[in-house]
This record gives C-alpha cells, structure tokens and sequence, in this order.
C-alpha cells in the first residue's frame, strides 16, 4: 500500500513536470556550411553564443556540417528523418531544388511587423537575387561574396608595373600577365602570371568571365540557360586562351583548394577568388598584396556567391519566429560588419559598411571594401531547378575545354543540350 | 534436447546477427530495387517504370564512368597484389631492423583515406607539389598531376597502389610465415632455383591468401572512393570519375535518388558477376591443405 502510494505520488509529480509549461525554451537547430576554411566555426559560435546571451529563451544548436553540398545533404536527410533543423545556411542557388522540394518558407510569410518588413528590405539587391523566387524571399544573405582578383603588389614592382594600376580589361590582363610571367633558365615556369582556379567552382569563375561580355547564364525562373550562347562561346575561349595563347596560366584545370597557397607562396601573381578567403590571404601573406575588381571583358562583373539563410517549412511556427529572430541578429549591421571583417565576406547590407567599426575597417585596409564596389556590376550565380546536374554540365564542359579534350563551341552547345533536356519539364 | 528445441536454439542464435543483415543489407537493397522502378527525382511516382533504366543507356558520362572503374580495378587490383608478395617476400627474410621495415611498409594502411588524399594533394600540386619539385630539379617540365585528363586517372592508381600494397602485405607475410621449412629444405637439396622455389612452392602455396586479398582488393576498387572527394572530385570533365562517386554524385549533388538507385543496382550486379566469376572459376584452381 505504502509502495502505491509513493509511485502514485512519484506519477503526479512526473505528469506534473511534464504537462507545466514551464517558460519553455525555444530550440533551434541550424546547419550552416564553410567553403573557404579558416577558423570561420569560431566565428559563428561566438556570434550565436551573443545571441543566446540577448535571447535566453532561445537556445541554438548551430551545426558545421562541411562545405554547402554536405550542408545541403545534412539539412534535407535531418528533415526526412523526423528529426528536422528549423533554419540552415545553404548555398544561395540550391532554392530552386528546396522549392521542389518543398522544404522552405518564403520569408515575406514569416515576417508580419512594419519593422521586420522594412528589415526584409534592407540588404543589397544584388544579393538578394538568388534568394528571390517570383515575388517571394526565400533566402536571406549571410556568408556571401563575390570573386576578386588578389595580387601582388612586390612581384609588379619586380616586373617594373605600377603596383596601384592592376589590369582592368582582359587585354590588360593579358599583357600584365606575360610581364609577370617568369620563366627559369631551363625554359620551365616559375612563376606564373595569373590563376583562375577551375576544379571546385568552375561554373562561378566562369559566371564572371560571361557577365563581362554582358552575358548571363541562365534566367530568373531558373528553366533556362544560355550556354550556347556566342558571348559565352567568346569567354571560354578567352579562359582557354589565357593558358593556350598568351601563357600566363597554367594550361589544364588549376585546383581550387590549393590556388590560396600557390598565391600565399608566391607561385601565382595574380589570383581570382572568393573574397571569402580575404582575412586568411592578410594574415598569412609575406608579401604587399592588393586587391581590386576582377577586369572587363566589354563591362564590369561578377557573379555574386556564398551561403544564405533558408527557414524550413516542417518548423513550427513558434520556431519559425525564433528563427526569424536568429536570421534578424545574425544579419544585423553590427554582426554583418563583425562577420565582414574576420572572414572577408561582405557586409550584407549598406547600414553594415554605415557602422564604426566597418567603416574604420574599410578605411585602414581598403581592399575589405572592393567586393561591396563590386556589387554594381555582379549578377546572380548559376542557379536552376536540378541545379547540381545542371551545374555539373556546364563545369564538364569548361573543363574538357581547359584541358584541351574539346573545342568552346562543342563542349557549351552539348551542355546546352542536355541542360534543355533536364530543364524543359520546369518550363 | 529433441531436434525441435535445437532447431528453435539455432534460429535464436542467429537471430541478432539477422536482425541487423536484415535491417542494414537486406531491406536497403529491396528499397533501392524498389526506388529504382517506382522513383523519379528524390520522390516516387505512383507507377512503375523503366525511366531510370533508360537513362542508364543513354548517360554517356556513365560509359567513361564505367571504363574509368574497370581500368582502375585492372591496374590497381594486380599491381598492388604483386607489390605485396614482393614486399612480403623482401620483409620475411632475417634481416636487422626489418620490424622497422615492415611497419614503414604497413604505414600508409594505417592512415585513414582521407588524411592520405590530403598528403598526396601536395604531393600532386602542380606549383608547390612535391613530386613537380623533384620534377623540375632535373629539369623536366611541370606535370598537372590532377587536372590533365589523361593523367588523372593514374595519378589516383599510384595513390591507392601505394596505399593497397602495405595492407594485402600483412597477409602475405602472415602466409608465409605458416608455409613449413621443410619443403624449401628440400628443394634446397634438389637444387632448385629461387625462381622455381618460388613457382612451384611459394606461389601455390599462397593461393589461398591470394583468392581472399583479390576479392578484397577488387571489392576495394568498387568501394574505396573518399580520395575523389579530396583530389579530383571525378574531374577534369569525369576523366577520373568512380562508378561509386558517381552515384554519390547523383544522389547527394543531384538529388536524383532514383537514378542513383538504379546505378547501384548495376554496381551490385557487376560486383555479384566478379564474385561468381572468382569463386566459381578460381576458386578450383585454389590449393587448400
């Protein structure tokens, strides 16, 4: 009897503790990816760790899950399992594929006060091309970049330029290239005069070199693309061309992961990458390096790149707003410009460059600002419904050119073909 | 005990380890069958149909896909198996220090694939890499180890020879060690040859190990493909590409898990062919004691 009565008690009180809504926390879970290495984790788990500190009814469990395909993998297998994230970071051009999926919320759903609307509207516009589907926000920008041109400034001086007058168009960049070239006395390169790095991202390098003949590659609906067409025929041939004609860069494919170090070592006097990778290049180089836009083709460009912030659809809507919040600290202009400048990713918004620190940031090291210059002239990355096959396509192709397996005008109309294949039942 | 009871004590024996063949290999194999007919994308359609299959005929990158795996088990399977007898021979003499050389051999197998592809990164990098370094100390050209397409493919054989060899050695050498002294005794009294000692004693008499490290190392060929990841990622333009990396591929970068389930159908085939093919036809030419 006794012992009833003591499991009796010990029930009541479990259901008690349970079934009290006792100030419940919130918690989120969120993947987010890092393409560039570097000590970018630390640098999320401080900024969510802040978060936490003003919201303690939120507790976030933020996730590294790899580089943005296994961020992808891991977000959508945590979705089918039951056991789903609430928000992640995934690549800006994966939208296409979380909408048929059906995964994501648009934001402009999410939001409902005056405040939060205008703060939907408050990042620069280039940036929130890839997140924007028909009328609808999709993804909100966080880690994201355009490509720069990083050079260095001693080996101009060496070769006799003018170390302020990087090139600017592609001829100059040609020419400029050849003086940097050097050549040892057994007739073998030491070092070399530019490397636009073709294994990794092919597809976003070569998003620059079309968007400077004024050419994009797909459009917004993400069901078409225009890899046939004569302008983007014209850049793959000048990417050929700058290993083939005019040797300033080594023919074949040049690896992405290691083209940092090839530039860190001197190996490369010019480099085109992420500006994502800016902080590791000041910390790291030996050497007085610059950084400027990427050069003209007929006009200015680049694609814009990197990570954004994606609600999923299986949260609810308590978490959802929790979120929101998440997304609203993460994306503010102290964070942004927090984020800008131990990593070398832009400032999401123009209120970000607006803050003390940014500002005196930009001011003592100016190339922290050349990315955010740039927008201007950037374009949204290569996005499409079946993105990473399309993808895929386009980046054979670059790269049976690069390496000599076939010509620019075979490879991109045999991609464009299969792209129509693939694309035709989104249209 | 009647015949029941041990019937019934059997079943429950095996029970646990048929729970979790069922669970891990038999119910996965069913679904991918299964999503291979009825899936399309990363959904199922509500009709069965041969899309998938027909795919499969017309996907040009899974032909060089195809020709990639079977010349990268052709190169690497015989080669890393002739380097490991070798190997196994050379480490099972009397010699001084040859604990230290057997472990120095034993290394790589040791290292996981991926710290292993990330070493051979800079080996293989065409400016700083190690090997282009040596290349150019004696004055030849540069090579692009990784992003010439004609070479890639072989650039990835050295790496999982070098890494292969090391490990079918331990078995080699543990063979050798049971094969009994008399029998060398005796064609040392005969007079015979190394060459034929090796032939007619050594070899045969290695045949059992032989058969267990050509089906591990053929399984391995199919298997092992976390160095892609790291060095070519199939690249340049799939000349490197992996029967298994590319369903990877398509499942995870594509999110197309249908075809990808009707690729790993055909990898089971081919892999449940290879194996008939070894037990069935080698398997009698093995010499058991």
């Amino acid at each position: 009897m006794q012992l009833l009565k003591k499991i009796g008690i010990g029930a009541t009180a479990l259901a008690l503790s349970i079934s009290t809504p006792v100030l419940s926390a919130t918690d989120l879970t969120m993947y987010y990816p890092v393409a560039v290495g570097g000590a970018l984790t630390k640098i999320v788990d401080g900024i969510v760790a802040d978060f936490e500190k003003d919201n303690p009814d939120v507790n976030v469990n933020a996730i590294y899950a790899g580089n943005y395909n296994d961020a992808r993998v891991k977000a959508l297998a945590a979705l089918q399992s039951g056991d789903p994230a609430q928000l992640s970071v995934m690549f800006s051009i994966d939208v296409h594929e979380l909408l048929d999926l059906d995964a994501i919320v648009p934001f402009d759903d999410v939001v409902s006060t005056d405040e939060e609307k205008t703060w939907l509207g408050s990042f620069y516009p280039a940036l929130m091309e890839n997140g924007k589907v028909g009328d609808k926000t999709y993804g909100i920008p966080f880690q994201r970049s355009t490509i720069v041109m990083y050079y260095n400034k001693d080996m101009f001086r060496a070769a006799g330029l003018d170390p302020e007058k990087p090139p600017t168009s592609w001829e100059e960049l040609a020419e400029i290239g050849a003086a940097l070239t050097k050549k040892n006395a057994s007739g073998q390169v030491d070092q070399w005069g530019a490397m636009i790095p073709s294994t990794g991202y092919p597809y976003w390098m070569f998003g620059a070199l079309t968007k400077q003949k004024g050419q994009v590659l797909m459009n917004q609906a993400g069901n078409e693309t225009y890899f046939d067409n004569p302008k983007v025929v014209e850049a793959l041939n000048f990417w050929r061309d700058l290993g083939t004609k005019h040797a300033v860069m080594p023919e074949g494919t040049i690896e992405w992961g290691t083209l940092r170090q090839n530039f860190l070592e001197q190996k490369t006097a010019i480099m085109w990458h992420s500006t994502g990778n800016l902080t590791a290049v000041k910390k790291n180089a030996t050497f007085d390096f610059g950084v400027a836009m990427l050069p003209a083709g007929t006009e200015l460009g680049s694609p814009t790149g990197g990570g954004n912030f994606y609600i999923f659809k299986a949260a609810s809507a308590e978490e959802q707003q929790a979120a929101l919040k998440l997304v609203r600290f993460m994306t503010s202009p102290e964070q942004a410009a927090r984020w800008s400048i131990e990593t070398g990713y832009m400032g999401v918004s123009p209120a970000a460059y607006d803050t003390d620190a940014l500002a005196e940031y930009v001011k003592t090291f100016p190339p922290a600002a050349i990315a955010r210059n740039q927008l201007q002239h950037a374009t949204a990355e290569l996005s499409t419904h079946q993105a990473g096959r399309v993808r895929k396509l386009l980046d054979d192709a670059i790269q049976s050119v690069l390496s000599g397996q076939s010509t620019a005008e075979e490879a991109l109309s045999s991609a464009q073909k299969q792209a129509d294949r693939i694309l035709k039942r989104y249209r | 005990m009647n015949n029941t009871t041990r019937q019934i004590q059997a079943w429950l024996l095996l029970l646990p380890a048929l729970c979790l063949l069922a669970a891990f290999t038999h119910y996965p194999v069913i679904r991918t069958v299964w999503r291979s007919f009825a899936g399309s994308g990363v959904r199922m359609s509500d009709t069965l149909h041969l899309d998938n299959y027909r795919y499969l005929l017309e996907d040009e990158v899974l032909l060089q896909v195809l020709s990639n795996s079977f010349w990268y088990a052709a190169i690497t399977v015989p080669v890393s198996i002739a380097l490991a007898i070798a190997m196994a021979l050379w480490v099972n003499t009397k010699l001084r220090g040859v604990g230290l050389l057997r472990l120095a051999y034993f290394t790589p197998t040791l290292l996981p694939m991926i710290s292993v592809a990330n070493i051979w990164l800079f080996f293989y990098s065409t400016e700083i890499g190690l090997l282009n370094n040596i290349l150019g100390y004696f004055g030849a050209d540069a090579v692009n180890w990784l992003g010439d397409p004609d070479i890639s493919l072989y650039s990835l054989m050295a790496m999982t020879i070098w890494k292969e060899a090391g490990f079918f050695m331990i078995f080699y050498l543990a063979a050798l060690q049971t094969i009994s002294p008399d029998l060398y005794h005796a064609a040392a009294l005969e007079n015979a040859s190394r060459w034929t000692i090796f032939k007619r004693i050594t070899f045969p008499l290695l045949m059992p190990t032989t058969l267990f490290v050509l089906v591990n190392a053929i399984l391995n060929a199919f298997k092992l493909v976390d160095h892609l990841f790291i060095l070519t990622k199939g690249g340049p333009n799939n000349s490197s590409n992996l029967l298994l990396y590319y369903i990877f591929e398509n499942a995870f970068s594509f999110f197309d898990t249908a075809y990808a389930s009707a690729l790993t159908v055909l990898l089971l085939i081919i892999l449940v062919f290879l194996a008939l093919l070894q037990f069935g036809v080698l398997e009698k030419r093995v010499h058991y004691r």
